[in-house]
């Protein structure tokens, strides 16, 4: 079994459910328009991961592999349904803005992804670790995509931080580029997408880079080959 | 591949389909404790969320009785042709009448319902307008909002005279009210579902503050 650093490394990086399971966030595209939905549905999934992988686990025992998958959906579910009712609970403004979108998470492959190639292999705290730093891999794309279109779109960083953060949060809105200024297609869904694909684009330079020198179109043509869910 | 082979043993599946409920009956439970110990407070917020858009648009200092209590809900086709449920909260001072606001939606936006509360005085003149929710494009249509920009303000005290009914369009359809960069359809609606109101409000005055309440019905409209 990997140590606790390499499972976290490797959960922080997107790693062990393959680069493509970024394909996970789609769902959450629309509404990371902002640097603090971004962060606000990050936090709830990472939560998300770290319930289920805890409650698969602990459950692992009694599970037979046709029942598996059911089982999940339904610990998902349960999981992702308890988190709508507590951010309706302590967060109702952020509630009002995300909406539809908290009970999305369920559709975020990677969650059961996460339950089917680690929890149900391993021990609880583990699993709850994996579910941590994978979470947080998530959380940090969201974050990077709705600071981004944040940023280009209306030029601000911060904007409705007291969602999150009560009412201090309100002063924290920082205006980058001057008054007035609005590039709407960052704010749109296809400027989502495009947002993803240059983080993507950006992630496999990255690697090639460190895989040392390769060409970045290299890299790109090598990974049509790796399937589209690893799990 | 023989089926019979490929299935598991009775007794096995038995066992599967057993935990498989057993895990159900444990989730369900969970759901329904959380839910019992949070619905109190999510109704609260939601009561509480709703009084504050209504205060914006009238003070509670002018009034005396509970908007949320004194409300009904009706539908009309001949004034409002999609059909939808309107909501009007009642507010009174000393059993008189002194405003209605409607909580309702325009229909001819440029994608879906904008939601919006209109207020309105005894006299007939707007308290004042605010967007509850619409879906708008980003950057182009939601100058609306009253966080985007001061458009929506500008209905404040105008009235059916105030101008006259042919000034209740944008300027360039050759009326009052300004459209946007980029974007006419969605301010339109916004004035046709003001001046609509305040028509229907003009016509029907009587009528909406001698309807009985049906509160219990409207603290689930959101």
């Amino acid at each position: 079994m990997s140590s606790n650093r390499e499972i976290f490394l490797d959960g922080l990086r997107l790693n062990n459910t393959g680069p493509m399971a970024l394909f996970g966030v789609c769902p959450l595209l629309a509404v990371t328009s902002s640097l603090i939905t971004g962060l606000a549905l990050g936090l709830a999934t990472t939560i998300a991961l770290v319930f289920s992988n805890f409650t698969v686990s602990v459950v692992r025992g009694r599970l037979r592999p046709e029942i598996r998958i059911p089982a999940y959906a339904l610990i998902i579910a349960a999981v992702v349904t308890v988190i709508q009712l507590l951010m309706q609970t302590w967060f109702f403004d952020l509630y009002q803005v995300l909406g539809i979108f908290v009970p999305l998470i369920v559709t975020n492959c990677a969650i059961m992804g996460r339950a089917e190639t680690f929890a149900v292999r391993n021990s609880p705290l583990p699993s709850m670790l994996d579910g941590f730093a994978t979470g947080l891999g998530f959380c940090l794309v969201l974050v990077l995509l709705g600071t981004t279109r944040e940023l280009l779109g209306k030029g601000t960083l911060f904007s409705h931080g007291e969602l999150i953060f009560g009412a201090p949060g309100n002063a924290w809105q920082l205006a980058v580029l001057p008054d007035h200024y609005g590039f709407s297609l960052a704010l749109l869904p296809p400027g989502a997408f495009m947002c993803l694909g240059f983080l993507m684009a950006g992630r496999n330079w990255l690697d090639s880079c460190r895989a040392g020198g390769e060409r970045p179109g290299q890299a790109v043509r090598l990974r049509q080959h790796v399937p589209l869910e690893s799990s | 591949m023989d089926i019979e082979q490929a299935a598991p043993k009775s007794g096995a599946a038995w066992r599967g389909a057993l935990t498989l409920g057993l895990i159900a009956l444990l989730v369900t439970a969970l759901l329904a404790g959380v839910n019992q110990l949070t619905r109190q407070r999510i109704e609260r917020q939601q009561r509480q969320a709703a009084r504050v858009q209504l205060e914006q648009l009238l003070p509670s200092a002018q009034h005396d009785n509970v908007l949320q209590e004194d409300s009904y809900t009706f539908r009309d086709i001949a004034w409002f042709p999609s059909g939808q449920g309107i909501t009007v909260y009642r507010a009174r001072k000393n059993s008189t009448p002194v405003a209605a606001i409607f909580r309702l939606a325009a229909t001819d936006g440029y994608n879906g319902d904008i939601n919006l509360l209109i207020g309105i005085t005894f006299e007939g003149s707007v308290t004042g307008v605010r967007v509850i929710s619409h879906q708008e494009t980003p950057g182009l249509g939601d100058p609306i909002e009253s966080g985007t920009s001061d458009w929506i303000t500008k209905f404040s005290n105008r009235s059916l005279h105030d101008p006259e009914l042919a000034g209740w369009a944008l300027k360039r359809d050759g009326g009052e009210f300004d459209q946007f960069t980029g974007a006419s359809i969605t301010p339109r609606a916004v004035v046709r579902a003001v001046r609509t109101t305040l028509e229907y409000f003009a016509a029907n005055r009587d009528l909406v503050f001698a309807q009985p309440a049906d509160s219990l019905q409207n603290e689930v409209t959101r």
